[in-house]
Formats: C-alpha cells, sequence, structure tokens
C-alpha cells in the first residue's frame, strides 16, 4: 500500500474518533468510548496485510480495526449512537461491535477475552484446509490477563494458524505498563513457543511489514506469533479520563512522534504539494458526511430488545 | 426401532459418535478427550476412529471454551468437555461474558452453535471442589440453554440434540449415574432441545425433579406408593427452555407440588420452579409447595457429613409423605 493510502485510512480514523468524542460530550452517544487516537498506524498497516478470509478481532478501542477493516464509516456511528444500526442494531455500542460480514468479528469489551475466541477462529481455519489466520488485537494490560495465558499455550501446542499483535501503548488503563509487567510481551513469546516481534507501532508500513511476514511464517510453520506493536495513546483510557496520572511533559513529547504527523511530514517530502492537505479534506467529508446518514438511521423498536437471544424454534 | 441396553455414559460416548458421523464440522475437545479416551470414557474410542477432529487440550477451561467458540462462529460445531463442572467456574467470563451475548450482540450473524458437556454432584469422598451442583447459575443467563439428563435414555437423547441445536447448550451430566443402564433407542429421531417428560402418573402429589435426584424421588414414589402415596414425577429435563406444561397439568389435578434436587435450596431451580407454579396457578395448590434440596452448606469430603447434607431417597420419602399429609387449607380443597 502507498503511504499516501495509509495517511487517508489513519486520518478517517483520526477523525471519525475526534467525532466520536464531540458526540460523547454533547451526549449524543451515551455513555463513555475508548478512544485509540495516537494508535491508527497499527490497525491500518496490519489490515493492509491481511487477506478477506482471514478473522480479525479487537478490543472495546477497537473502532480503528473496524474502520480499517472496511466496515462503513456511517454503520460504525449509527451503532455507537444507539440506533438500528446495519451492524448489531444497537445491542453492541462502542465497545462491542461485531462486523463478521467484513472479517471484523468484532470487539470485546473484557480485556483479554478476545484471544480464546480467535484461537477458536485459527482452529476452524486450520481444520477447514484454508490458508488463512486469526489475527487479534489486545492491549499490553490484557498481558496479564488469565486467559490470554491459556490461549497462547494452548495455540502454540495444538499450532494454530493465530497472530497476536499487542498494542503498548504504555498505559494498561490508568496504570503505567512498565508497573505492571516485569517482562515486556515480545520477550514471553518465547516461553510459550511462539515467534515474538518488536515494531514501531506508529509507522503504518513497518507495521504492515511485520504483520504480512509474520502472517506467511504462521501458515508455514504452523506457529502461532506475537508481535508487540509500540505506540503512545494520545487521549485518555476513557473519554471521561482527565489522565491526571500522567507524567508532565509525557503527553507533549508523545504527541511529538504522532503517526499522522509523521506520516504527513514523510508525504510531503515525495508527494505532490496538497497530497496531505486533500487526504485530511476527504477524511472530513466522508466522516461527516457518513454522521449524517447515521443520524437518519432509526433507533431500534424497544419491543425487540429481548428478541434474538436464542436461534428460532424449529418446532 | 429396536432399542439398545446402555449405562449413562455409554450413551454419552454414543451420542458424541453420532454427531462426529453426522456432522463433517463436528469436533470433540477437552482435557484428555483423545488419546487417553476421556476422563469417565465419554470420548472413548473416538479418537481412534475421527483423528483430529478429537482434541485433547490443556487443562485451560478459559482457552477450551473461547476456542470453541471462536471454532462454531467460523463453521465448526464444538462439543467442549469440562471434566468437573466445579471448573466451570474457571471459565465463568467465556461462558456468560462470551458465549452467551454472542448471538444476541451479532443479531444471529454469529452463530454459536456448541455444546459443553460437564458432569456433576457428590459422591463418597468426592470434595467440596468435586462435588457442586451448578446448574442454576447458569439457568440464570439468556442465551444458553441448560439440561441435565436422568438417565441413559435421556443422556443419549439430549446429548443429540444439544450437537444438533444452532445454540449454545450446557449439559450436566451426573457422575453419579454414569454406571446406570437403561434402555436407549440409538435411532430414534433427533429431538429438539426442551421437553420435560411426566414419568409417572399419580394422583395425590406432584415431584418435579431433574439429573440425579430423579432416580432418588423414583424410589421414593415406589416405597409411598406401599402407603397408598400416588406422586406423579415429571422430570424436568431442560431448564432452558423451561417446558411447566405437564407441571401445571398435573397441578391442577393433584394441588401439591414437591422439587427436588441435589443443589443446595437458596437460588436453586426448585424457587423457579415453585414461583412460576405460583404465579400461574397458585390457586389451584392445595397447600403450600415444597422444596427438597441439600442442605445450605460447602459439600465436606466425609460421606458421613455429606450424607448429613444430601437429599436421599429416605428424606425425599419422608418429606413426600408429610405433603401428602397435610391438610388442605385453600377453598379450592375445600370445595372439591
Amino acid at each position: 500500500m502507498e503511504l499516501a493510502a495509509y495517511y487517508q485510512q489513519m486520518c478517517t480514523i483520526r477523525r471519525f474518533e475526534e467525532e466520536v468524542m464531540a458526540l460523547v460530550q454533547s451526549r449524543e452517544i451515551a455513555g463513555s468510548v475508548h478512544l485509540c487516537i495516537g494508535q491508527e498506524a497499527i490497525p491500518v498497516g496490519a489490515c493492509a496485510a491481511l487477506e478477506a478470509g482471514d478473522a480479525v478481532i479487537g478490543t472495546y478501542r477497537g473502532h480503528g480495526w473496524a474502520i480499517a477493516r472496511g466496515v462503513p464509516l456511517a454503520e460504525l456511528f449509527a451503532e455507537m449512537l444507539g440506533r438500528a444500526s446495519a451492524l448489531n442494531a444497537g445491542r453492541g455500542g462502542s465497545p462491542y461491535l461485531m462486523a463478521p460480514r467484513y472479517g471484523f468479528l468484532g470487539e470485546n469489551s473484557i480485556v483479554g477475552a478476545g484471544l480464546p475466541m480467535a484461537a477458536g477462529a485459527a482452529l476452524a481455519r486450520k481444520l477447514q484446509g484454508g490458508r488463512a489466520v486469526a489475527v487479534v488485537s489486545i492491549g499490553d494490560g490484557a498481558m496479564n490477563q488469565g486467559a490470554v495465558h491459556e490461549t497462547l499455550n494452548m495455540a502454540a501446542v495444538l499450532g494454530l494458524p493465530l497472530l497476536l499483535v499487542v498494542e503498548n501503548n504504555g498505559y494498561a488503563e490508568m496504570t503505567p505498563a512498565t508497573a505492571l509487567t516485569a517482562v515486556p510481551a515480545h520477550e514471553r513469546a518465547a516461553a510459550y513457543g511462539l515467534r515474538g516481534e518488536l515494531v514501531d507501532g506508529n509507522d503504518p508500513a513497518a507495521v504492515a511489514q511485520a504483520v504480512r511476514a509474520l502472517r506467511a511464517d504462521v501458515l508455514a510453520t504452523g506457529r502461532p506469533a506475537l508481535l508487540e506493536a509500540m505506540t503512545h495513546r494520545l487521549v485518555g483510557h476513557y473519554s471521561g479520563d482527565a489522565q491526571a496520572y500522567r507524567p508532565p511533559g509525557e503527553l507533549a513529547a508523545a504527541r511529538q512522534a504522532d503517526p499522522i504527523t509523521r506520516l504527513a511530514a514523510l508525504i510531503s517530502e515525495t508527494e505532490a504539494d496538497g497530497t496531505v492537505a486533500a487526504a485530511d479534506e476527504a477524511a472530513r467529508a466522508d466522516v461527516l458526511a457518513a454522521l449524517d446518514l447515521a443520524r437518519s438511521v432509526p433507533f431500534p423498536d424497544p419491543a425487540d430488545a429481548t428478541n434474538g437471544i436464542y436461534a428460532e424454534e424449529r418446532r | 426401532m429396536t432399542a439398545t441396553e446402555l449405562s449413562y455414559i455409554r450413551a454419552v460416548n454414543e451420542a458424541l459418535k453420532w454427531s462426529l458421523e453426522t456432522f463433517p464440522e463436528a469436533i470433540v475437545l477437552g482435557e484428555d478427550v483423545a488419546l487417553p479416551n476421556g476422563p469417565f470414557g465419554a470420548t472413548k474410542g473416538l479418537h481412534a476412529q475421527f483423528g483430529d477432529r478429537v482434541i485433547d487440550t490443556p487443562i485451560s477451561e478459559s482457552a477450551m471454551i473461547g476456542t470453541a467458540l471462536g471454532a462454531a462462529v467460523s463453521g465448526l460445531r464444538p462439543v467442549v468437555e469440562i471434566m468437573y463442572a466445579d471448573f466451570l467456574l474457571v471459565a465463568m467470563d467465556q461462558i456468560v461474558n462470551q458465549v452467551a451475548n454472542t448471538r444476541y450482540v451479532s443479531g444471529g450473524e454469529l452463530v454459536p452453535r456448541l455444546t459443553i458437556r460437564t458432569q456433576q454432584g457428590a459422591t463418597p469422598g468426592s470434595c467440596a471442589q468435586h462435588s457442586q451442583s451448578l446448574e442454576a447459575l447458569f439457568a440464570h443467563v439468556p442465551g444458553l440453554r441448560v439440561g441435565l439428563a436422568s438417565d441413559a435414555a435421556s443422556a443419549y437423547a439430549m446429548l443429540r440434540a444439544a450437537i444438533a441445536s444452532d445454540d449454545p447448550v450446557m449439559l450436566f451430566e451426573s457422575r453419579r449415574l454414569y454406571p446406570v443402564k437403561g434402555q436407549v433407542e440409538l435411532d430414534a429421531p433427533v429431538e429438539d432441545v426442551g421437553g420435560a417428560r411426566a414419568v409417572r402418573t399419580g394422583d395425590d402429589i406432584t415431584v418435579v425433579s431433574w439429573g440425579s435426584a430423579v432416580p432418588d424421588v423414583l424410589a421414593a414414589r415406589d416405597s409411598l406408593a406401599a402407603d397408598s402415596v400416588s406422586a406423579a414425577v415429571i422430570d424436568l429435563r431442560w431448564l432452558s427452555p423451561l417446558d411447566l406444561r405437564p407441571v401445571l397439568e398435573s397441578v391442577e389435578h393433584t394441588g401439591r407440588l414437591a422439587v427436588v434436587h441435589e443443589a443446595n435450596r437458596t437460588g436453586g431451580f426448585g424457587a423457579e420452579v415453585v414461583a412460576r407454579v405460583t404465579e400461574t396457578i397458585g390457586r389451584e395448590l392445595a397447600v403450600p409447595p415444597v422444596r427438597i434440596a441439600a442442605a445450605d452448606g460447602r459439600v465436606p469430603a466425609s460421606p458421613v457429613l455429606s450424607q448429613a447434607l444430601l437429599p436421599g431417597s429416605g428424606r425425599i420419602r419422608s418429606e413426600l409423605a408429610a405433603l401428602a399429609a397435610r391438610p388442605a387449607r385453600n377453598t379450592r380443597a375445600l370445595s372439591a
């Protein structure tokens, strides 16, 4: 993928997230949300290296993964606005939306809990004889969940085509990752018999290259892999997080490494003048148009609140 | 159709074999289920016959159930064995937060077509962490189906129904009943999930039970018959979906209801049965309903202690006799 294409997607995610934040502040979106501002290069780079048949599972900070997987912005907005969206008709919301028809099995709002499900998606792909993998994104904090340990070992012994992307944004919710994790994720990989790699998570091309290589390796060897992508969360853990726990100057330093600013500078060196500005404008226009469309989606019928919990009775 | 005599555990084995033969997408996974042939023999011979579709997993219940879910929504039809129901608690997040939500939130686009088999209950010497009867915890959770077979025929029929179903089904088998033999129709049509059974008719009292308590109830009923007490016995079989129709029909006839389960009393599913009957046809009750259950307590290892808690057939008999003998107090009884 061209740098300009990465940039376009990353800008779209950034603009989308900024609009979501505004909608939370205006209370048009109920509750709080978890934004991926600062981490856009990871889903964009990773999804550029995936195929349609691959399964992707994200976390509650997963809007970027959904967008990178091709889920229409208007459907995402409508879902977050609590409307009868084409995705989950308001049942998933911001932190637990599912879009399997786009190869995005869904977000997960329990830390680390998407990994076992991803292992199952990988098992199915293996038994079905396909050449596809399951990719799951979790945060650095999730590396300390029991289900994650269980699954990494099991995926290794069963030889599952599974690629774990650990987005290390420096904070496990509101506590520094370094205070909670004795050994970094990519070093832990070896302990499970996985291939572990480290990548600059603010560089979409580097992420794409790493994911492409690991995906091929997973399929060739039957050995799962772990990619730790280093990044910064440029916003709070959740939309109402004042981030008083951040040491002075830390956020300003992180902004210096903002993947979007960085990529814009790189593009300006090589592409025609106006490329970046045009991408920014296109992202803005796409997001606003999608929001308009989402606002025209009706709210779900309250009478449907308990429908579809079970399969239709065959009787 | 011809019936075959099989033990409960062999009936489970036959149902698993049937599912692997019937559904190419079916897989069986669990601890020691493949090469060791299953800790209780439920999966005996399956790995030899079906190879890689029968999978030994690490001792990792969360990973097992989450993997089954991910495989299910990707087109497989997994059957997971959890060795003891007590171990389900290790995987509670995957069962309640993940499995139970998947169909609803995805609007049916993801189909959590999986079966979780386990076994439960106290046997002499089983300790507090291998003895609990936990069905009520899961029957409380919308999105799950929950069943308990009380004999070989139901074990076979209910497991086939579970595996054929598009819903996530949890089956709580009875370790105590595994050796008990019964007549099983191996070529019977596949049932749907759901459906209670009136296993004995009776005129004086209605006894509702399920799982391991049913044989004790039947023994108590036979003993009571000698004293001219006629007890109807309904094996509920499925707690979800709940089929109360035969219960209501019988209570309308007898006016007296007892619910018997091995699980402890408080918050047990017997409370739900009593509440539903009371809500629906409370005026038909000649006397207050009774619950016969294990005492609220941890299950001790010593058989001397555990027998003191559990509702054996002797205690069931005496409580049912008292229910039958209790003077009617309401208008229905007075006008009858």
